[in-house]
């Protein structure tokens, strides 16, 4: 750590260079010192356990966090007056840096994933709950009437009307926390738990390449499960392409 | 009777932010102690602030005057969503390695992220300002500029103040790891493990917590200040 050494953008053919190339890595020196591609395609290896281990932490952080999330909402829905408190609580917990985090759960859960994956859920918490309210909320009194007046129990009404009027807004909180979960999961290096944090902390901020590659598998990771959330939110809400703009 | 190891972890830190220890890293040599503490503390708060300075500076007019003219929902919102999904270490390590490291080269690239929730929301704030007034306003002769600020500003104010919360918050938190670009700040305590050890890891950890926390205290209620009555009659 301490002070990286740090070469100027434009000084293509520095030392650091010059070092390089002659070194371990196949790097031309009157080649752009900003991506370096056949070091990119010799070492793209090295990104496939990282990527893997970025992808499950997400995975993980995201299911506990929708789970725990989801169970708040419906029993705040229920029980009105728990949803000061609830907001308060998971507001807090978005509030606290997740660096700082991190390392306060570290005497009682040590290092490594287990760490990553509590802070990373308890960070998705407030995003999930407060859209899945809100969802529930933006219901309209019509609509739950209607379904009363057709003989529907409150427990039906809750599943097979509120909570598929609620999806737009419980996935669009869904497809906000995955993006930041992607995006936060690169610290958890810091607590030795892996991800692509890896390869940008391990490559001593010296050589933009390693860095920049990392960046593009985050991207293509946030995209890609944007994707995935969409297509979903379109399958399980066919009604809405019925219906007139 | 013996102390709990995690109460002994967590009173070890709050001592080291306190009075210098000998640190078990270094062999003896005495680290942080209250005056570090300032020094670090202060450091952080004053990376959080130029960089939320020069956030506001650019992302709130663009945000506003975008939502005035209802032009732009794709930049604004688009920015939005983008900035959530950037990685904090990749801006620190990226700006270290292609810019520079220091002050100045670190509070811009914080601001880069604060700037996505501040734009997104003074945007979103001022686009839901009922069409209505704005045309009571100007009917009453009021300029365009006037408009925004008199009008719209006011009234978007609860929405305008959630994206200065969420960027104060990504700023904090992302200045804890500015060490790393050589700006000091509490995250040396976390990230020097090397030189102030556990206690300082902890310690860091516990005031970076704390300066969050506070830093979105005083902005909620400054929130709750900026408000105008009208306003909290009606969403009471």
């Amino acid at each position: 750590m301490g002070n990286p050494f740090v070469l100027a953008a434009g000084e293509v053919g520095g030392d650091f260079f010059k070092e390089r190339s002659s070194g371990t890595l196949p790097c031309q020196a009157n080649e752009s010192h900003l991506f370096c591609v056949d070091w990119a395609k010799e070492n793209i290896d090295r990104y496939g356990t990282p990527a893997q281990q970025h992808l499950e932490i997400v995975l993980l952080s995201v299911l506990i966090g929708f789970v725990v999330a989801f169970a708040l909402a419906l029993l705040a829905h229920r029980t009105r007056w728990l949803q000061p408190p609830l907001l308060a609580a998971t507001g807090v917990l978005y509030t606290i840096p997740s660096i700082a985090f991190f390392f306060l759960l570290l005497p009682l859960t040590g290092f490594g994933r287990d760490t990553a994956v509590i802070v990373l859920s308890a960070y998705t918490l407030q995003i999930i709950y407060r859209n899945t309210m809100l969802g529930l909320d933006n219901v309209p009194d019509s609509v739950k009437d209607a379904a009363r007046g057709m003989g529907l129990t409150n427990r039906q009404i809750l599943w097979k009307v509120e909570l598929p009027l609620a999806t737009p807004e419980i996935i669009a909180g869904l497809r906000v926390a995955t993006a930041s979960t992607i995006a936060i999961t690169t610290l958890v290096v810091l607590i030795s738990a892996g991800g692509l944090g890896t390869e940008m902390y391990g490559s001593n901020f010296n050589f933009p390449t390693a860095i920049l590659i990392a960046v593009a598998i985050i991207a293509l990771m946030v995209l890609a499960f944007d994707l995935l959330l969409l297509t979903a939110q379109r399958l399980l809400t066919p009604w809405r392409k019925a219906r007139p703009r | 009777m013996t102390v709990h190891p995690l109460l002994a972890s967590f009173s070890g830190a709050v001592e080291f932010i306190f009075t210098p220890q000998q640190s078990n890293v270094t062999g003896g040599k005495e680290v942080g102690g209250f005056d570090k503490t300032i020094e670090l503390l202060l450091g952080h708060i004053e990376v959080t602030v130029l960089a939320l300075a020069i956030a506001l500076l650019i992302g709130l007019p663009l945000g506003l005057y975008l939502g005035h003219k209802g032009k732009g929902e794709l930049l604004a919102v688009g920015i939005g969503n983008a900035g959530r999904a950037i990685p904090e270490l990749a801006v620190i390590a990226l700006v270290a390695t292609l810019v520079g490291i220091g002050m100045r080269n670190v509070a811009p690239a914080l601001a880069l992220l604060g700037i996505a929730p501040i734009l997104n929301n003074a945007y979103v704030g001022v686009r839901q300002v009922d069409p209505a007034a704005v045309d009571a306003a100007r009917g009453m002769g009021m300029s365009e500029l006037s408009i925004i600020r008199k009008v719209e500003l006011p009234l978007a104010i609860p929405t305008v103040m959630g994206g200065i919360r969420g960027a104060a918050i990504v700023i904090v938190a992302t200045a804890t790891i500015a060490p790393l670009a050589g700006v000091e700040s509490l995250g040396d305590f976390i990230l020097n493990r090397n030189v102030y050890g556990e206690n300082g890891l902890l310690a860091g950890a516990i005031l970076v917590a704390l300066l969050a926390l506070t830093i979105e205290g005083s902005l909620a209620l400054l929130q709750r200040r900026l408000t105008s009555d009208g306003l909290k009659v009606k969403t009471a």
